[in-house]
């Protein structure tokens, strides 16, 4: 059996941002209480537990926090993408988020590499990506 | 606060670990049945002396896990739990057991992580959707299928990867290092006749040789997962007395959670082992020289090395030099996983992290046999769940 790619679905609360992805800008929620930003998208703040959280659009300039080179399918869904740059990265706004690297070579990945977004459209669905900054 | 060292272990009871099991398959309510009937046996007491119990998830029902297995085992209960803490559980058992104990409400607990397959289902149900990814939920709402999957970020491996990757970017990466803690368990698992691996010696270069599965970790530094099945039990002071085996007393605990995902840790490469084992060194008044022996959880060789440094064993940054410096065998000076741990021995599912807690107990009881550590008083057996993010850890001694 054919396993296709799983994608993401979204919920009432992560809408915004998902909305954001498949028109190619960068939603984060940014907390009015203790102006902390938030990611992954939630109801409530993770630093203060506040549910005044603003939606605001941001560049998406990022670095490599850490990175993996799967050599192996993480799992049978992915055995054509072999091998998955799969990374953390670390916006400017401090957020982390899992994502894929694109237009790179495995050798390029180093920990603290610059990146910009790229928007990648798979069927219906558009994922956020980084691409390294040439 | 914390224990006081009056719940001992009494008793334990392992199946083998075996990659293609071909016996006769049970239910998880059988098996924990079974398990307990060993243990039991094991400690020279009597099933009605049994008063409380700790479990996992059981397949055979999704709510209700307690009541189903002590309405199946005939035991009627002061104190039933069941832990999700991945392979954290088994020790988080251990120390939920000792505190029902202590605060009077039992006097046996028994803890048991089947881990064999159950009978196949003649009417087997839908493909469950939400479980494709193993420990990652792909259900809708999960912040894992949202955020996680959709990457591939899934499971274990590119967790782990990613601590080691970025601790090699911060501290350095001595591959011969990690790779000895395989070898070195290895020698261990040779002398554990229940170890998956018991007739399969490997070296530091055969480790390195071994094909890389998610930069920088080869397959032999990753556990194989296997059948299995074991239980814990443990007894207050007056049955412990009445116990075949020396009384093994919990006499120090810690946990510590952060995330799920290793993606939103506060820092990757500073485990929640640091505040677990402060949390256990300071109940038992001891500190990490005065342990006699380690049995850290090892679902990675990276995993290892974190844990020894975030209890304290060297400092941060060290953990690489520290494994050279040391012999890590049964019969080194800095005994770690003596019966293989979970990379020599197999990882029977949540029975894996009960590996840990299990040869921690018979070697502070002296029943190791071949692999019997020399000074064996007292040991740090940690359990680790999530991705390097939920931690528990016990130190047990002899009486
Ligand atoms: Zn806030």
């Amino acid at each position: 059996m054919e396993m296709s790619r799983p994608l993401p679905v979204a919920t009432p609360t992560t809408e915004p941002f998902w909305d954001g992805v498949r028109n190619h800008k960068i939603l984060l929620q940014q907390c009015n209480d203790c102006t902390k930003w938030v990611f992954y998208p939630r109801t409530n703040c993770p630093h203060c537990l506040s549910n005044q959280l603003t939606w605001r659009e941001v560049p998406g300039d990022a670095t490599i926090y850490s990175f993996t080179i799967a050599r192996r399918p993480t799992a049978p869904h992915f055995a054509d993408e072999i091998p998955q740059l799969i990374a953390v990265v670390e916006l400017a706004q401090g957020v982390r988020m899992n994502t894929n690297i694109v237009n790179a070579e495995p050798a390029d990945l180093q920990v603290g590499l610059a990146l910009k977004p790229i928007f990648k459209t798979i069927k219906d669905a558009t994922l956020l990506c980084f691409e390294p900054v040439k | 606060m914390g224990l006081r060292g009056e719940a001992a272990i009494v008793g334990v009871a392992q199946y083998e670990n075996e990659r293609r099991y071909a016996g006769e398959k049970n239910f998880f309510t059988e098996q924990f049945a079974e398990l307990t009937r060993l243990a039991l046996n094991d400690a020279g007491l009597h099933k009605d002396d049994i008063d409380g119990l700790c479990c996992t998830a059981i397949r055979e029902t999704n709510m209700f896990a307690p009541a189903t297995l002590a309405e199946y085992l005939g035991i009627h209960v002061n104190f039933a739990e069941i832990v999700d803490l991945g392979g954290a559980t088994p020790v988080g058992m251990i120390w939920r057991a000792a505190a029902a104990i202590e605060l009077g409400i039992c006097q046996a607990v028994i803890c048991a992580t089947p881990a064999r397959p159950v009978p196949s289902n003649p009417n087997p149900p839908a493909i469950d959707h939400s479980r494709v990814f193993g420990s990652t939920s792909n259900n809708w709402g999960s912040p894992q299928a949202e955020f996680d999957v959709p990457y591939g970020n899934v499971a274990q491996n590119a967790g782990y990867a990613m601590i080691a990757n970025r601790y090699a970017s911060l501290y350095g990466y001595d591959e011969r290092a990690l790779a000895k803690i395989a070898a070195q368990q290895r020698t261990n698992a040779l002398a554990n006749p229940l170890a998956v691996f018991r007739n399969a010696p490997i070296t530091i270069d055969d480790v390195l040789a071994s094909k890389m599965i998610a930069d920088p970790l080869h397959v032999l530094e990753i556990v194989m997962p296997c059948a299995g099945g074991s239980a814990v039990l443990l007894a207050n002071k007056a049955l412990a007395a009445k116990s075949r085996n020396r009384p093994v007393y919990v006499t120090g605990f810690g946990e510590h959670l952060t995330t799920k995902s290793t993606t939103y840790q506060p820092d990757m490469v500073q485990s929640p082992v640091g505040p677990a084992a402060d949390s256990a060194f300071t109940m038992a008044g001891k500190k990490p020289a005065d342990i006699q022996m380690v049995q850290p959880y090892d679902c990675y060789t990276v995993t290892v090395m974190l844990t020894l440094e975030d209890a304290g064993f060297c400092s941060k940054g060290d953990g690489a030099n520290f494994i050279q410096d040391h012999n890590l065998t049964y019969q080194g000076d800095f005994p770690c996983n003596t019966g293989g741990g979970q990379l020599g021995a197999g990882q029977a599912g949540l029975a894996g992290g009960m590996t840990q807690v299990i040869e921690g107990a018979i070697q502070v009881m002296g029943r190791a046999e071949e692999r019997q550590v020399k000074h064996h008083d007292n040991a740090l057996v940690t359990g680790t769940g999530g991705i390097m993010s939920e931690q528990s850890a016990i130190i047990l001694e002899g009486a």
